[in-house]
Formats: C-alpha cells, structure tokens, sequence
C-alpha cells in the first residue's frame, strides 16, 4: 500500500478545524445531519485540503492557494446586505425576473422575490428551515460527487442557503435569479442552493455569484434535481473579484426523460473551482454542459466535470471553450463514465481553449470510462492560438487589430455561446464577454 | 495611383528572395493585368501591396497617392482605399457574414472621419449589391465565407470588394475556381466598379478573366520582375505561345 504521509496542517486548514469546532453546536439540523457533518469532518481531518497530488485536483491545489481561510461570515442587517447588494451591479438589470439574494452565504428572504414566486408555483425555504424539516436526507448527492473534498467540505459548514423547489408542471415564464454576493471583507461562506424542478415543469434559473474581495474565501454546492420530463437551465455566472478564492460544486441529477441545461461562465477570482456532477438516474434524459472561461493576469480557472451515465439510453453533450491571457492558467478535466448497463448512451465532450500569450497556460484532461459495449462516446481536445491569417484577412478588410482579435475571440467562443440558446442569458453573457474582451491592454 | 518601384522582397521565414525589382506604375481609372506561370510572385506581389507581414521589403518602395505604403498596417491601406480579392477567401466560422461587412464599413469610415452607416442604410446597400452578384440573404446569414463553394467565396470578395469602395483593387486569380457562369457574375461585378478614379491590379495564369475584364496594359512577371509589358493583344499572343519565351528571359 501506498503510504503517502500527511504533511503538516497548514494555517487555512487549522483554521477550518477551529471554525468548525466553534461552529458546530449551532449549525442547523438535527441528529442525522450533525453525524453526516462529523463524518465530514474526519475525513477532512484525515486528507486536509485537496492538492496536487490528490488526482482529482491536480491542476488545482487548493492547499497551496489557501494561505488562510478567514471566519465564517455573520448575517449582515437587510440595510447592509442591501448595501452590499447594491455596490455589486446587476448583471441582469434590465431582465424581468424573480430574484433570491444571498449575502455572505446568509439567504435574505426580505430581500427576494418569495411571494411572487410563490404565486407561480415556486416554494422558497431558508436552507436551514429545510435542513430542520427534511434532515439528513436533504443533504444526499450523487453518488459521484460524495467523496469529493470541497463537498465534503461544504457539508460540514453548510448552514444557510435556499431551497428552491418548482412544482410539477409549473411554466415559469421569467428566469429566477439567484445572486450571490460577498461584501469585500475577507470571510469565508459555504452556503448551500438546492433546486428542485418538479415533474415536466419548466424553468430558467441564473446564478451569479458577484464581489467579494482579498481573501474571500467560498465554497458554495448547488444540488439541481430535475424531475420526470422537466425542461431546466441554470445559467452560472461567476465574476468575483480578483482576490477571491472560489469554489462552486454544482450536481445534477436527471429523472427519465429530464432535459438540463448547466452553463457556467467562469471569468471572476484569482482561483477559482467550477465542478460539476452529473449523474442520470432515469432514461432518455439529455444534459447539456457549457463552460465560458476567461482568464488574464494571473487567475487561475479550473473547469472540472464528471457525468455518470449510471442508466441507458441518455445524452449528455458538453462543450467547454476556455481563453487564456498573460500569465494566466486555465484547466479543464472532463470525465464520462458509461456503467455496464448504460447501453445507448450518447456522450460527446468538446472542449477547446485559445492562448493570447506565449505565458498563458492551459491543461486540459478529457476522460472516458466505458464500461457499456453499446454506446456512442466521444471526446476532443485542442489547444492554439489565433490564427494569423485569419486576422490578416480581417485587416486586409479595413477592422484595426485589436478589434479583428476581439472578433476572433468571439467568434471562438461562439459556438458555446448559440447553445446557450437562450436569449437573455446570451445577451448577459456576450455583454461580460465583450467588457473582458474591451479592459485587455 | 500606383508606384511600385524597384521592389524587392524575400519571405520573412527563410530569406527566400521572390520579388527582384518589380516597376508598375497605374494610373487612375486603369486597369492593368499581371500574367506570368506559376512561382513568379505574383501572389506574393498582392500580398505585399495588401500588407502581410510573411513578407519583407529589402528595396524599393510602393507609392500609393505618391506616399509610401511599406510602414502602413494591412487595415491602414484598407482605409487608404485598397482592396485585395483574395485568391483563397479565408473562412472564419463563429463571425456572421454582416457583422463583419458592418465592422469592416465602419472601421474603414471611422479611420477617414466620417460617420457610421446606420444600420438601414448599410442593409439597404448590402441588399444592393448582394442582388447584382446574385447572392442570396440566405448566404448572408453564414458565417463568413463557411460552407460556400469556390464561386460563391469570389462572389462574396466582389461584394464586399462593391461596399467598400476601394480606389485600388487588387484581384489575385480572382478567376481561379469559377465556371463560365461565374466568371461571367464575377466580371461583370467588377467592370460595374470600373471607373476613372478606380484602378485595377488584376493577377491571373489565363487570358480568359480578360475577355471579360479587358485590360488597358498587360505585364508578363517572371522570377520576381516584368519582363515584358504591352496591351491586351500580349495576353492573346500569351495564351497561343505560353509563357516559354519570358521564362528565358528572366534568368
């Protein structure tokens, strides 16, 4: 047996010990969810933060990232959780829409739209209301996800949050958005967001996690059901600022004949983690995973997913495009896993990136594993740069360098963007994508 | 209008010497052909006029309106009124057809002062010239030059060669590619441009462009120099005898 002995606790990990220590007698939930929290714990205690040699984060070492983690943040007054929510901009402002706000990972119902979207069909519950009710239960990930470390992580600390659950057969016909938002002291949040879509119910959700500041430290899981048949997008867009630390597990779990949408546009934090997991637990279900990452300086932006095709006869297509500038450092590690009876499974994994300087740094990890004979999986991979004939035409044509590369840039990106297929998610992010692209000296 | 004179260029690369000392002078409204076989540069000739940076000027000048053009950027001598029609339009899927148009109409106004088309103004013209090369809306709607056949990427240079109202326009073999039917849209697009402050540089291996794009002077390029001008009759006697006896004459 491989005995790899632990190095020495760092400062950030002493630090989530002692928080967890102070915090454990008030967080939420009964018996069963403080077991499944000790649970968490030890092995947390056991493996500490994730680092490179951990497979799985590689690319990402958290523990070296994390010089400290600073205190769990405390709910802030509805003037100040106003304030804040105010200094950090609208990213979809002129968008009619239900919004739900979380500040500093503390759910502000008097700041959110509950009655309205009660009205139509949504029932909204503080996490920890939830998590009293439903116990340990409400906590149970797919199988794929569970011995993930920021999961493991999250489960722990997991105190407030929302849960969101959409009738069955409910048409919303406005998204739902969900803001997170940290003020710029340095605090730590791991709030929870379960979405629940009932059966053939129908719905946009936008996720946008906004401000934040040096040392910002947060890990956030949003655990999506899509009920039999449901027809659901959820539209992540992260643009925190520079200074943070961030990490987002989404899971998703299909019932049969479920259609998912998950795009996440990743250009804010200095580090941040966007994981998925998706896992098919009923047939003829389809997911759709898009990935926008946009990296300068020296961010780094890691884009991980794992899909388990556990059933047959399900799609799952992902396209990933990442751009990296300066000396910045984009990851991608894709994983699908066809079990032994998922026959007529249909995967196809495309992720491309584009490098801008001769610094700029990209890895990228496609991973099959197919244990089904009857299937169609496939993956690529591809890396460059922008191609300087292309750019000699469109100058040729009168259009000034910076604006032909810009072009280019989005005309990269473009095929990620029209599966999106959705109006004001597009405009939303076209609009941060063309800001990314104007701010680039 | 145009100067070219005793150019030299090799490619950046590898220091391969193609042009030796090229003279061309055009003046406004003319129109001159440049013939000569395969590997003589003139491709590399267009390429030189239009900009690219593959290429390196070790003597000589190009004077355009009698200023030079070598320190200009390929979008500066775009807005100075020159086109290239590419031998090879370049497909770039992700940018919409007239996306591009508009941004390379408004780049090139904005770099000389003047306003923006509005956008119905520059649908209006598009719609224009589109219908006269018999381009479709519907091809229009493509990423640029994506999924069109030889002819329709030539038809597609003249039309945006139509909106940009170039003063010189470069054609490299513009009738490379194209049927008889084609050559006869693509001509006939180009002489509607033809007039006394338009000059033309039109590169071609086969005197049949020039049935339809009849040229005032005819130059024969042979390993980096003209080694014989003369009119349109010289493309004739080109076309009986081949370009055998300017071969010679070069080395």
């Amino acid at each position: 047996m491989n005995m790899e002995p632990r190095t020495l606790e760092t400062k950030a990990e002493a630090a989530l010990a002692e928080a967890y220590e102070t915090m454990r007698d008030s967080l939420p939930g009964g018996a069963g969810v403080a077991k499944l929290r000790t649970k968490a714990f030890d092995a947390f205690r056991a493996a500490g933060l994730p680092h490179r040699r951990v497979e799985e984060w590689k690319y990402s070492d958290l523990r070296a990232r994390l010089k400290d983690v600073p205190a769990f943040a405390a709910r802030r007054s509805e003037a100040d959780a106003k304030a804040v929510l105010a200094s950090a901009g609208e990213a979809y402002a002129s968008v009619e829409r239900y919004r739900l706000v979380i500040v500093d990972g503390h759910y502000h119902p008097e700041l959110s739209d509950v009655a309205a979207l009660a009205a139509d069909g949504v029932t909204v519950r503080p996490f920890a209301e939830a998590l009293a009710a439903d116990g340990d239960a409400l906590l149970d990930l797919p199988a794929v996800a569970r011995d993930d470390a920021a999961v493991g992580l999250n489960a722990i600390f997991c105190a407030d949050g929302l849960d969101l659950a959409i009738a069955d057969n409910t048409k919303l016909t406005k998204p739902v958005e969900i803001v997170h938002v940290s003020g710029a002291e340095a605090a730590s949040t791991g709030e929870r967001v379960l979405i629940r879509a009932g059966e053939k119910s129908e719905a946009v959700i936008l996720q946008t996690f906004v401000g934040g500041g040096e040392g910002t430290f947060s890990n956030t899981l949003t655990d999506i059901r899509a009920g039999k048949g449901a027809g659901l997008t959820v539209a992540r867009l992260q643009a925190e600022a520079s200074g943070t630390t961030h990490v987002a597990t989404a899971t998703l779990t299909l019932a049969e004949e479920a259609h998912a949408k998950l795009i996440c546009a990743g250009i804010g934090s200095g580090f941040a983690r966007h994981q998925s997991f998706v896992a098919f637990d009923g047939e003829n279900a389809r997911a759709d995973l898009l990935g926008i990452t946009m990296v300068r300086d020296r961010q780094h932006v890691d884009q991980t997913l794992v899909v388990d095709h556990a059933v047959p006869h399900c799609e799952s297509r992902e396209i990933f495009k990442t751009v990296v500038d300066d000396g910045a450092k984009g990851v991608f590690q894709g994983k699908i896993i066809v079990r032994p009876h998922a026959q007529k499974t249909d995967g196809q994994m495309m992720t491309q990136s584009l490098l801008l300087s001769e610094n700029a740094d990209m890895s990228l990890k496609p991973e099959l594993e197919i244990f089904a004979d009857d299937v169609q999986c496939a993956h690529g991979a591809t890396s460059g740069q922008i191609d300087e004939d292309l750019l000699f035409y469109l100058r040729a044509r009168g259009i000034p360098e910076k604006e032909a590369r810009t072009l280019l840039v989005l005309a990269f990106l473009s095929e990620a963007v029209e599966e999106i297929n959705d109006e004001i998610v597009i405009e939303a992010f076209e609009g941060r994508i063309k800001d990314w692209l104007s701010t680039e000296e | 209008m145009l100067e070219i004179k005793n150019l030299h260029a090799r490619i950046a690369d590898d220091g391969t010497e193609i042009l030796r000392g090229v003279n061309l002078t055009v003046k406004p409204g003319e129109v001159h052909a440049i013939m000569g076989p395969n590997g003589s540069g003139k491709s590399t000739l267009s390429y030189i006029l239009a900009g690219k940076t593959d290429y390196e000027v070790t003597d000589g000048d190009i004077l355009y309106n009698g200023e030079s053009l070598l320190e200009l950027s390929p979008d500066e001598r775009a807005a100075a009124g020159m086109f290239l029609a590419f031998q090879y339009p370049i497909e770039i899927p992700g940018v919409a057809t007239m996306t591009f148009l508009k941004t390379a109409l408004n780049a090139q106004r904005k770099a000389r002062g003047e306003d923006e088309l509005s956008t119905p103004e520059f649908m209006r013209r598009v719609k224009e010239k589109a219908a006269e090369l018999q381009i479709t809306m519907d091809m229009l709607k493509r990423p640029l030059n994506v999924g069109f056949s030889g002819g329709e990427k030539k038809r597609s240079e003249i039309l945006q060669m139509a909106l940009l109202e170039p003063s010189l326009c470069v054609l490299d073999e513009t009738d490379s590619g194209l049927d008889i039917d084609a050559l006869k849209v693509v001509s006939d697009g180009v002489n509607a441009l033809r007039s006394p402050e338009r000059s033309f540089l039109v590169i071609t291996h086969y005197q049949r462009l020039l049935d339809h794009i009849v040229p005032d002077v005819v130059h024969v390029l042979s390993r980096g120099r003209i080694v014989k001008t003369g009119d349109k009759d010289l493309a004739l006697e080109l076309e009986k005898n081949g370009y055998a006896d300017y071969v010679g004459a070069a080395a």
